[in-house]
């Protein structure tokens, strides 16, 4: 008996141990292994960076602390162009999405119709698909309607620009949107939109005086999601851009010949911007968004 | 007779039956497809002014009846009126009703103040009169000083109140109440009740109320239909159910009753004889003697009298002879549990009025003749059907 409380006792022992002592060391192995791109990213945005400094353009190696990035963020060619489009495309995306995904949402937590079972599994599937074979796939249906036999019988779409890369980010970010809005509708209390509708109110007034404000913390963190998705999307981008240029695209395409600092600087003023908004809903609503 | 402001004409209303929420009307055997039949085929006149209560165990169709009163449900069949006007198909903002929910449904996200004005508002009434009529009945619920807090800083007894109040404010006709106290402790509740009756007096609206806590419904109510799975078995005011219930149903709904099987015997002057199981006979009055011959009697155990064996006991009163099972003494009173000859379980209350300081008057073991008047009898059908006075009959 006693022999076998003893290790036990010990074992006890140790995992107190491992909990006072080995916790606080793997919390702080795992958010600096979160945090450290990010600090060499902010760091590195303040290197100096010239031909005469031996690597070329590419921002490797350490050299000197230099405001030079920071006080010209856009200053290589095509970068602000495509920052630009990516800015312009993540807004229409995000606006796009959030009101088709919200509207999915409320339509499959309310209604129970015919099909809302396989609608609810398919709204998945952009999630689970491989980017590779959603930009490729997206890519031939877009040439597709340019060439027969669809050519004439539906809008055509190729060739690739604004327009591709738009109808293809609101396509993979409704389902992130309504599986965000689904989960705030989830806990919605019904009995809210009849009490509104007993004291006078009609649908319309309902839905923008009692059921909006109450989802709205829902709706807004869908859009964050939607927007971070958009801002940064290079694999399906890539198949439907053609020749216009976004953030990613740019980017890849110029580390070929080098890799400027006001890459991270771009990269560190999205960050902050992210932190920020995360930072000011937690405050505002006293918990992170969903 | 005051003017008739809510009428049920066959209202019929079945759920279910169909994944995607169609219509069940044509079912004609609703077991068969999974339909559950929540209210089955009601007629009923709420008058002007009336506090009237349905009344019922959990899923007999009280909150269902509401909310198609209310507009939040369509019967599937059947006729709903408010003020003559036919109201069916109305969309709940077109009704002169206003509901007080279970859960109060006060929204989250506004102040008690917009809370309360938020019926005002949708009418388009000046500033200066919503800020006037919601600060009155603020008052009038006791609640003054209360507008800028948020919904999630009160009490339950308080969002109570403010749900009263949000729906008061709007003078509706009608105010739909469903179990409004059912979340409140027992000394709250007790509370309320006295002050939902008060405004009630003060405001003169009809209140239709659902609970089903029989004794808050008897305390309150003008009129209460007892219901009984999707119908009401009778309707009536809290004395008359309680004195002269209708069916076992109610009988049992209602406080405690004895009943006994009994054959109807001859009718003699105002009474009718009853011939109980142990061979005694008794007389009941009259009237409650019914279409059928086999029925239950029923007698309130307040009513019945205890006399020791062989104790004279005056003669116009029914006799019962009987053993003393249990007795319990509660204070105001005791409570006897009497075994009858036939074996039937009896329950009395007496009250404690001539207490000697050595226990109860009658010891378990005792034997004891119960007494009662003929008029305290009631009659109920043995099948739990209506023999009199039920709204629908037998
Ligand atoms: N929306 C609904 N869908 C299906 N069945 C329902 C629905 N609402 C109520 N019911 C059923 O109808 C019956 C009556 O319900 P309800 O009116 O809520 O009873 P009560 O308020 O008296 O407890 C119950 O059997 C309940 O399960
Ligand atoms: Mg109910």
């Amino acid at each position: 008996m006693a022999a076998t409380v003893a290790p036990q006792r010990s074992t006890g022992r140790l995992m107190r141990a491992l909990e006072h002592r080995a916790l606080p060391v793997f919390t702080v192995l795992a958010i600096g292994y979160l945090l450290v791109p990010i600090i060499v990213m902010f760091v590195f945005s303040f290197n100096r960076v010239d031909q005469s400094l031996g690597d070329g353009k590419f921002n490797y190696q350490w050299h000197a602390f230099s405001l030079e990035a920071w006080l010209n963020p856009l200053g290589w060619p095509g970068l602000g162009n495509a920052l630009y489009a990516s800015l312009w495309i993540a807004v229409m995306a995000t606006i796009g999405s959030t009101i088709l995904g919200t509207l999915i949402g409320l339509a499959l937590t309310r209604y129970a119709f015919r099909g809302r079972g396989m609608i609810n599994s398919l709204i998945f599937l952009p999630m689970a698909t491989p980017e590779l074979v959603m930009g490729s796939s997206l890519g031939i249906l877009f040439v597709a309607t340019a060439l027969p036999p669809l050519r004439g019988a539906v809008p055509t779409l190729f060739p690739f620009g604004i327009s591709t890369i738009l109808i293809a980010h609101v396509m993979f970010n409704i389902s992130y949107v309504v599986v965000t809005v689904k989960a705030r509708l989830a806990g919605f209390d019904r009995r809210l939109e009849e009490a509104a509708m007993d004291l006078g109110a009609n649908e319309w007034t309902t839905f923008w005086r009692v059921t909006f404000p109450l989802i709205f913390p829902g709706i807004m963190a869908a859009a964050l999601l939607a927007f971070s998705l958009s801002i940064d999307d290079f694999i399906i981008t890539s198949f439907v851009s053609g020749t216009q240029n976004t953030f990613p695209i740019w980017v890849y395409g110029i580390i070929r010949n080098a890799l400027p600092p006001q890459i991270n600087v771009i990269g560190s003023i999205i960050f902050l911007v992210a932190v920020l908004l995360v930072a000011s809903s937690t405050l505002r609503t006293g918990r992170p968004p969903r | 007779m005051a003017e008739v402001e809510v009428r049920l004409t066959q209202v019929y209303k079945a759920f279910g039956g169909d994944a995607a929420g169609r219509r069940v009307a044509q079912y004609i055997k609703p077991d068969e497809h999974g339909v559950i039949v929540a209210v089955d085929h009601i007629d009923l006149e709420v008058r002007e002014g009336e506090f009237f209560s349905l009344l019922g165990p959990s899923g007999c169709g009280k909150t269902t009846t509401l909310r198609m009163i209310g507009g939040f449900e369509q019967p599937t069949s059947g006729l709903i009126e408010l003020a003559g006007q036919d109201v069916t198909w109305l969309p709940p903002y077109k009704r002169n009703v206003n509901t007080v929910f279970q859960s109060y449904a006060l929204f989250p996200h506004l102040t008690i103040f917009d809370n309360v004005a938020f019926g005002l508002r949708r009418r388009k009434i000046a500033q200066a009169e919503i800020k006037t009529r919601v600060r009155e009945m603020l008052e009038l619920v006791e609640l003054p000083g209360y507008e800028n807090r948020k919904p999630g800083q009160l009490s339950g007894g308080k969002a109570q109140r403010v749900a009263l109040a949000r729906a008061l404010v709007n003078k509706p006709a009608v105010l739909l109440l469903d179990e409004p106290l059912g979340a409140l402790d027992l000394k709250l509740r007790k509370q309320m009740q006295v002050e939902l009756k008060r405004i009630q007096a003060d405001v003169g609206i009809t209140f239709i109320y659902v609970t089903h806590d029989q004794e808050e419904a008897m305390t309150m109510s003008d009129r209460i239909a007892v219901m009984n799975r999707g119908k009401y078995e009778q309707l009536g005011d809290p004395e008359t159910l309680y004195e002269r219930p209708a069916t076992e149903f109610v009988a049992g709904f209602l406080g405690v009753s004895n009943l006994l099987m009994a054959s109807i015997g001859d009718r003699d002057g105002d009474y009718a004889a009853a011939h109980l199981a142990d061979g005694s006979t008794v007389r009941i009055p009259a009237t409650l003697k019914g279409p059928v011959a086999a029925i239950k009697i029923g007698v309130r155990p307040e009513k019945i009298r205890l006399y020791a064996e062989g104790a004279p006991v005056p003669e116009q009163m029914n006799r019962l002879e009987g053993q003393v099972m249990d007795a319990s003494y509660l204070g105001a009173s005791t409570s006897y549990i009497i075994r009858s000859n036939d074996g039937e379980r009896i329950t009395v209350f007496e009250q404690n009025l001539a207490r000697t300081s050595h226990g109860s008057l009658h010891q378990p073991g005792q034997k004891v003749q119960l007494a009662w008047l003929p008029d305290h009898t009631f009659a109920v059908a043995a099948d739990g059907h209506a023999t009199a006075g039920g709204p629908d009959g037998a």
